[in-house]
């Protein structure tokens, strides 16, 4: 054991700063998910004269940043610099010692700049389309690396900074770049995980409603139905999950509290169409992140599902949980989305995260609003409306879907308590 | 406007693009750059707001009278007597 804490390939959780609709820590945030508690509210968004439902949240954008950074910069950059600063307090690194060039941020990002972009077509359109009142602040807010750079502005980080675009498997996707870098030895400490500033853009809203993808319900809190028969759809959410990842001979050296290691990943692409799914290749998605892991599919005991309250996104998924998992009964699969909708680029990371304290309490959280099972979605382990107490945790698999066929799967494994584990 | 009006628009402008600043003890004589942060990105920013509330358009090679705010008043005053 003592050779294998030396394995500086091993790479761990931790630290955790998040900002959901229903949570701005992960305290809150898992209590409101074991307690059903949604985060879904009416949402005013412009042009769109429909009642529109979001996952909005409420964290304190001024903890950690001047009013005139903010001003200056995006809701991505200001949910980011919340979650970083959050989860470099909350990793307890001695952060005024820390050498800032090998420090790397590591972002998942669904989109980007869509939110500035139309801000600034409305306002030219207050001044009869004159592009002279066009703002010079519309190409910093708007290129992709900006909620990571934000992060480093904020944060003094003079390593690397980007975002990774993967559409909604964007979260998995930036703690899969930041195991990729620490393994590589670029950084040696990096700050990664997912963020979204969706719901300020009309654009997302609009599109999915002319799909016929948009939820309603006139109780907020039941309007995103994962699984259920009568879902009519996707919530938008936003909100950012991001941790600090570590080498683990590193974090055991400074004696870090560790929520996780994270033992497996994988990536792939559907290569079949720019919106529906596929469960061959999410299947396959799964089976490579397990083989990388080493893992068989018995050793999962929680799997946080994507599925966003589509129709053929929930079924699509159930087909590849069902092809990968079979009808094992020991097997918990639940659902972050019915809570506080799809978060998006920070969807992946939230879901994830949400989960971890069941490594400690032996809990999986519900899928809530699950009134009647789609019989098309033929699973039988769902964690329907109340939480299920589980005989042990020691492995969750969270899965992270997106446009375009972009499937990403990652394992986490229980950390040991007598080498750091925060999990006893 | 009136010199002193124009002097609250350009105060309002201020704390708008700067909401950290103290602004209660600005001296008119001495350069903005002196007594606050302000960069190049804020002043675009003063001639945007500008811009927008009245029309003015100001050249990028009349920015230096754009120093304190008594060279500001002064020179936007003729610009601005109609406003």
């Amino acid at each position: 054991m003592l050779d294998e804490l030396q394995d500086e390939n091993r790479i761990v959780l931790t630290g955790v700063g998040l900002a959901a609709p229903n949570g701005d820590s992960l305290e809150e945030y898992r209590s409101a998910l074991l307690a059903g508690k949604s985060g879904v509210q009416p949402f005013e968004t412009r042009y769109i004269k429909q009642p529109v439902l979001a996952g909005i949240c409420h964290f304190d954008e001024f903890r950690y940043q001047k009013k005139k950074e903010r001003r200056r910069g995006t809701r991505a950059g200001s949910v980011s610099i919340y979650c970083a600063n959050e989860a470099i307090r909350d990793s307890g690194i001695d952060w005024e010692n820390t050498r800032r060039d090998r420090v790397g941020v590591y972002l998942g990002i669904t989109e980007h700049g869509n939110v500035e972009t139309e801000n600034e077509i409305f306002e030219i359109s207050q001044f009869d389309y004159d592009t002279k009142v066009w703002s010079h602040h519309h190409n910093p807010r708007t290129v992709a690396n900006n909620p990571a750079g934000e992060v480093t502005l904020n944060l003094k980080i003079t390593g690397p900074h980007l975002t990774v675009g993967a559409a909604c498997a964007a979260g998995n996707a930036g703690f899969i770049h930041a195991v990729q870098m620490l393994r590589l030895k670029e950084v040696d400490l990096a700050i990664a995980g997912g963020v979204s500033e969706s719901i300020h853009t009309f654009g997302i809203f609009a599109s999915f409603a002319s799909q016929g993808a948009l939820a309603w319900h006139e109780d907020p809190a039941k309007a995103c139905r994962p699984f259920d028969v009568n879902r009519n759809g996707i919530i938008v959410a936003e909100g950012g999950g991001i941790c600090t990842l570590e080498r683990l001979p590193d974090a055991i050296k400074r004696g870090a509290k560790i929520y996780g290691e994270i033992v497996g990943y994988a990536m792939n692409s559907d290569a079949t169409d720019f919106v529906l799914p596929s469960a061959s290749r999410q299947s396959e998605c799964i089976a490579l992140a397990l083989d990388k892991a080493q893992l068989s599919a018995d050793d999962i005991d929680i799997v946080s599902s994507h599925a966003t309250a589509t129709e053929q996104g929930d079924i699509e998924e159930s087909r590849a949980l069902k092809a990968a998992f079979g009808d094992r009964t020991t097997l918990a699969i639940n659902n972050t989305k019915s809570f506080i909708g799809h978060a998006m680029g920070a969807a992946g990371a939230l879901e994830l995260l949400g989960n971890l304290p069941a490594f400690q309490d032996r809990i999986a959280h519900a899928t809530i609003n699950l009134d009647e099972q789609d019989p098309r979605c033929d699973l039988h382990q769902i964690v329907a409306n109340r939480p299920r107490h589980m005989e042990k945790v020691e492995h969750i698999l969270n899965n992270s879907f997106g446009m375009l066929g972009i499937n990403s799967v990652l394992i986490v494994k229980k950390f040991p308590a007598e080498h750091g584990g925060v999990f006893e | 406007m009136t010199p002193p009006e124009i002097r609250q628009v350009i105060i309002e402008i201020l704390e708008r693009i700067a909401p950290d600043e103290d602004l209660s003890n600005l001296d008119d004589s001495v350069a903005f750059r002196e007594q606050m942060e302000l960069d190049s990105m804020d002043f675009l920013d003063i001639v945007m707001e500008l811009r927008k509330l009245y029309r003015v358009q100001i050249p990028e090679s009349d920015y230096e009278h754009l120093a304190t705010m008594d060279s500001t008043v002064t020179y936007l005053t003729p610009l601005l007597k109609d406003a």
